[in-house]
């Protein structure tokens, strides 16, 4: 069996709050496998998006270890380091405050490209950046490439957020919760979006959301992890989960989710 | 889409139509006058002393009123005041800009050095920073000026510019503290640009009107410090700048006669023309340097 | 029946930097008494625009230059909101229609215990003695299931989100309002606060029976707490009906591929598709139907003509010229809870 190509062994968050010691990740492991998705799911508070950041390696968890290809990150150095960097990304949820407003697409996409020589003067990181845009759909690449943030929809953004986190040919990406200020209509663009980079890219993805639906749809062929209250309290494979639940917490937020259909909404009304 | 070739130019990570500042500059009235009036100041100042013919001292022409031969008068030693005040532009803006620039240098790197890194270099530079507020600007310029003749524009741009940047260090460091929580910063640690790359061509280019703005403000500062120190008499008069022709005016008591006004209030008004020049001139900083507001 | 709220050919505007944009087109619909009605749309359709200016709440730069918003009294008279005199819309607003805005994080006073907000909030509209004020606060809290010892002596802080959305609801009620006007009343919160609120808003409908209009971007919501449902597009209604009519055979393309845009919990790995393209600036709108360059059944005469509402159904309408080729496969409509999973296809 391949080796996860990144994993969160034990791993805690705490804070130290007046009113005691706040558990916000407790005792958590995870296993990325390559080119797999894994979709946290949660409520607000469920600790999720610190999981996320420590995945990142944004933060250093208080208790356990995340591991990428079997080393402990926060021991790598140098090389080490800088090949983990690379290969996991991240992706915010605001696509308004994650693109820098005084740099257009080109800046953004090329400043990577030539800062880590993946490219090498103007002519090529242009042409590259074509490349990646193309990769997100953003088509005509060349009508985007000198815009800027303010020009552009929220959607729009989210996928130049995603180009940019190409740019350094990632093994991984972590995305928190990249489609909650969409629109409705176009979240489901910007998942498949990320579907082609798995497919095509072979991609692994560490799916954050607070939508069941969503983490079914983007995970149908891969694992499934319920948070609630910093802990794991359920996790298998998505349609296990989402369909067949055994936690009771998993169980009362599929009952709370409203679903887009008044008969069954009105007959589980009647029905509790 | 219109396909207009457009001047661009690519400046700092973003593309700017070159036709853009102009346009932007033109977008806020009073921003534009003060860019003019500055222009034509610094013009003034840099081109006139070519053509002004030498000061003639004449004994029998002192403290004339305006007239013919002297539009503006003449002064105690019968020179005239209009010629003087064109060379005296030159001196006083050239100080200026370089306290100015040095100021602003070592505020922007060190307040966003310790902002950014935090740690015990952000204790050093603040502790540095405080104890240069503290010290007396003016009783150190005295004393400095008593142990050295402080007579070349290098050597006072310098001093002056070092006790002009604490306050600027300190907004400089606010911000960027505030800035390097935003996003686009995270992600550009995430895409591993490095420490300088983040603070100089990631957050401070949001900061770019801010900058320029206290830029501004710190040149009026300095000159207002530097026209002080000549007034005072801490400076040597080697020549016949706008400080100096209001050291003069006061020692040689040229305001105490209604014939010698001018000889007081021509610098007085250069200098005042000069300043509210640059003031207004940042109201159209904001509008060149958004990219929001500079596309229409 | 008589309807509650009429609202005719409402035309709202803004004042912009780039001129005058209207963010509501001529919007037309009835409210019936007890009824509630949901406002669908996407960002910038003006749906909460729409629910601004129903109790002219509308900011300083909102207008509405033409349309009417006509209210039935219980006695029977029929007033235009639009032309109330302030004297009046402040004794008709809260008494006899109420709003709760959207994001409960920032609608209460920071500084302000509940009880001192909701004691401000009656005191504004009519005189009371302090304890039947006490009481009627009491009492409106119970009845979103609050525990009033608890909140009243509360600051805002000191409460979850839940909580504070169930607060602004009971504020709403203080009065007995005829109708409610919600702001997006479940956005931000978690989803078992979202079904929390949805079943107190149910309960208090059948207790106290007010009309309701909520708007809102969320669509399974309309499911949960509508009867009828408009769909806005571009500052129109473009799809007005029954809940079942718009959920089980909508008519307007725009309806269909919201409905394919949202992923149901239950069953298997739908199909689902994105809408292409993105909502029109109101500045620059498309000629003709504002949908027609994101639209897969656009003919020639959606660019000449913008489409009015028309029959589509008994009391379902659209906006569309081709309605009759719209179409929606409803697949999986799962009856039951996720355990006893009996599929049909709709």
């Amino acid at each position: 069996m391949a080796e996860p190509l990144l994993s969160l062994d034990a791993v805690s968050q705490v804070f130290h709050t007046r009113s005691g010691q706040v558990h916000a990740v407790d005792d958590v492991s995870l296993d990325l496998e390559p080119g797999q998705v894994l979709c946290l799911v949660g409520e607000s508070g469920s600790g999720k998006t610190t999981t996320a950041r420590i995945a990142a390696g944004l933060t250093k968890p208080t208790g356990g270890k995340v591991l990428f290809q079997g080393r402990d990150i926060h021991t790598l150095t140098g090389v080490g380091f800088t090949e983990f960097r690379r290969a996991v990304q991240y992706i915010h949820q605001d696509p308004y405050a994650s693109l820098n407003p005084v740099r257009d697409v080109f800046g953004t996409l090329a400043t990577p490209l030539r800062r880590h020589r993946i490219v090498r003067g103007r002519e090529q990181a242009w042409q590259k950046a074509i490349e990646l845009l193309s990769e997100v759909d953003l088509t005509p690449p060349e009508n985007f490439l000198t815009k800027y943030p303010h020009q552009l929809s929220g959607g729009q953004r989210q996928r130049v957020a995603v180009a940019r986190a190409l740019t350094l040919q990632p093994r991984l990406i972590i995305a928190d919760e990249a489609t909650s200020m969409l629109d409705v209509s176009i979240r489901i663009s910007l998942l498949n979006v990320l579907r082609k980079l798995r497919d095509d890219l072979g991609v692994a993805f560490l799916f954050i959301t607070h939508d069941l639906a969503l983490a079914k749809y983007f995970g149908w062929h891969g694992t499934t992890a319920v948070m609630h209250q910093g802990r794991v309290v359920e996790a298998g494979p998505t349609p296990a989960v989402i369909n067949n639940p055994t936690h009771d917490y998993t169980k009362a937020l599929l009952q709370a989710i409203p679903v887009p259909d008044p008969d069954l909404a009105r007959l589980r009304r009647v029905g509790t | 889409m219109k396909l207009k070739k457009e001047l661009v130019v690519r400046v700092g990570g973003g593309s700017l139509r070159l036709l853009a500042i102009p346009e932007a500059l033109m977008r806020s009235k009073a921003g534009f006058a003060g860019f003019i009036v500055f222009v034509l100041l610094v013009l003034l100042a840099i081109i006139g002393p070519l053509f002004t013919p030498q000061l003639v001292t004449d004994v029998n022409a002192v403290y004339l009123p305006p007239g013919g031969a002297h539009w503006l008068g003449t002064d105690s030693e019968g020179r005239d005041i209009l010629v003087q005040m064109i060379n005296g532009g030159r001196p006083v803006i050239l100080v200026g800009v370089l306290a100015g620039a040095i100021s602003t240098f070592i505020a922007i790197v060190f307040g966003s050095l310790g902002a950014y890194l935090g740690g015990w270099v952000d204790s050093v530079i603040v502790s540095v920073t405080d104890i240069v507020l503290t010290v007396p600007q003016i009783i150190l310029l005295a004393v400095l000026a008593s142990l050295y003749t402080l007579d070349s524009p290098w050597l006072l741009a310098v001093i002056l510019g070092a006790f002009a940047w604490p306050y600027l260090l300190r907004s400089v460091r606010a911000q960027v503290f505030s800035l390097k929580e935003r996003e686009y910063v995270e992600a550009a640690q995430l895409l591993d640009l490095g420490t300088p790359h983040i603070l100089f061509r990631e957050i401070l280019p949001n900061m770019a009107s801010f900058i320029m703005m206290n830029f501004v403000v710190t040149m009026t500062n300095a000159i207002y410090a530097l026209v002080g120190l000549y007034f005072l008499g801490l400076a040597p008069i080697v020549d016949d700048n706008w400080g100096a022709m209001l050291n003069k005016a006061w020692t040689r008591g040229a305001i105490f006669f209604s014939d010698s006004l001018f000889y007081v209030l021509a610098p007085i008004i250069a200098i005042s023309i000069l300043q509210l020049s640059l003031v207004t001139m940042t109201r159209s900083f904001e509008e060149i340097v958004n990219p929001r507001l500079r596309q229409s | 029946m008589e309807p509650i709220l009429s609202v005719r050919d409402l035309v709202v505007e803004y004042k912009t930097g780039a001129g005058p944009v209207r963010a509501v087109r001529g919007v037309s619909f009835d409210l019936y008494p007890h009824e509630s009605l949901a406002l669908i749309g996407e960002s910038g359709c003006g749906k909460t625009t729409l629910g601004l200016a129903l109790l002219r709440l509308l900011p300083k730069l909102g207008s509405t230059p033409s349309g009417e918003v006509l209210y039935r009294r219980p006695d029977g008279q029929v007033v235009d909101l639009l032309k109330l005199g302030r004297e009046e819309l402040r004794r008709f607003r809260w008494s006899e229609a109420a709003m709760v805005f959207q994001g409960a994080m920032n609608s209460l006073n920071p500084l302000l215990r509940v009880r001192d907000q909701m004691r401000d909030t009656v005191l504004a509209h009519r005189r009371m003695p302090g304890d039947e004020l006490r009481r009627l606060t009491e009492d409106v809290l119970r009845k979103v299931q609050l525990e009033p010892d608890r909140v009243l002596p509360a600051f805002p802080h000191e409460l979850s989100g839940g909580m504070k959305q169930r607060v602004l609801i009971a504020m709403s009620l203080l009065l007995d309002p005829q109708v409610l006007v919600l702001d997006e009343p479940t956005t931000a919160l978690d989803i078992r606060t979202q079904r929390a609120i949805v079943d107190v808003l149910h309960e208090l409908r059948e207790q106290l029976g007010f009309a309701m209009i909520f708007v809102s971007h969320d669509l399974p919501l309309a499911a949960e707490l509508a009867d009828r449902v408009a769909t806005m597009y571009a500052g129109r209604i473009i799809e007005l009906g029954g809940v079942r009519d718009l959920f089980y055979q909508p008519r307007h393309p725009y309806t269909v591929g919201l409905l394919g845009a949202v992923p149901p919990v239950f069953g298997d790995l739908p199909e689902l598709a994105s809408i292409p393209g993105g909502p029109p600036s109101l500045l620059s709108l498309p000629s003709g139907c504002p949908f027609r360059p994101r639209c897969g059944h656009a003919q020639a005469d959606c660019e000449t003509a913008d489409p009015d509402l028309i029959a589509v159904g008994p009391g379902h309408t659209a906006a569309c010229h081709h309605s009759d080729r719209v179409t929606f496969q409803r697949k999986a409509a799962i009856i039951g809870t996720p355990d006893e999973k009996v599929s049909s296809d709709g």
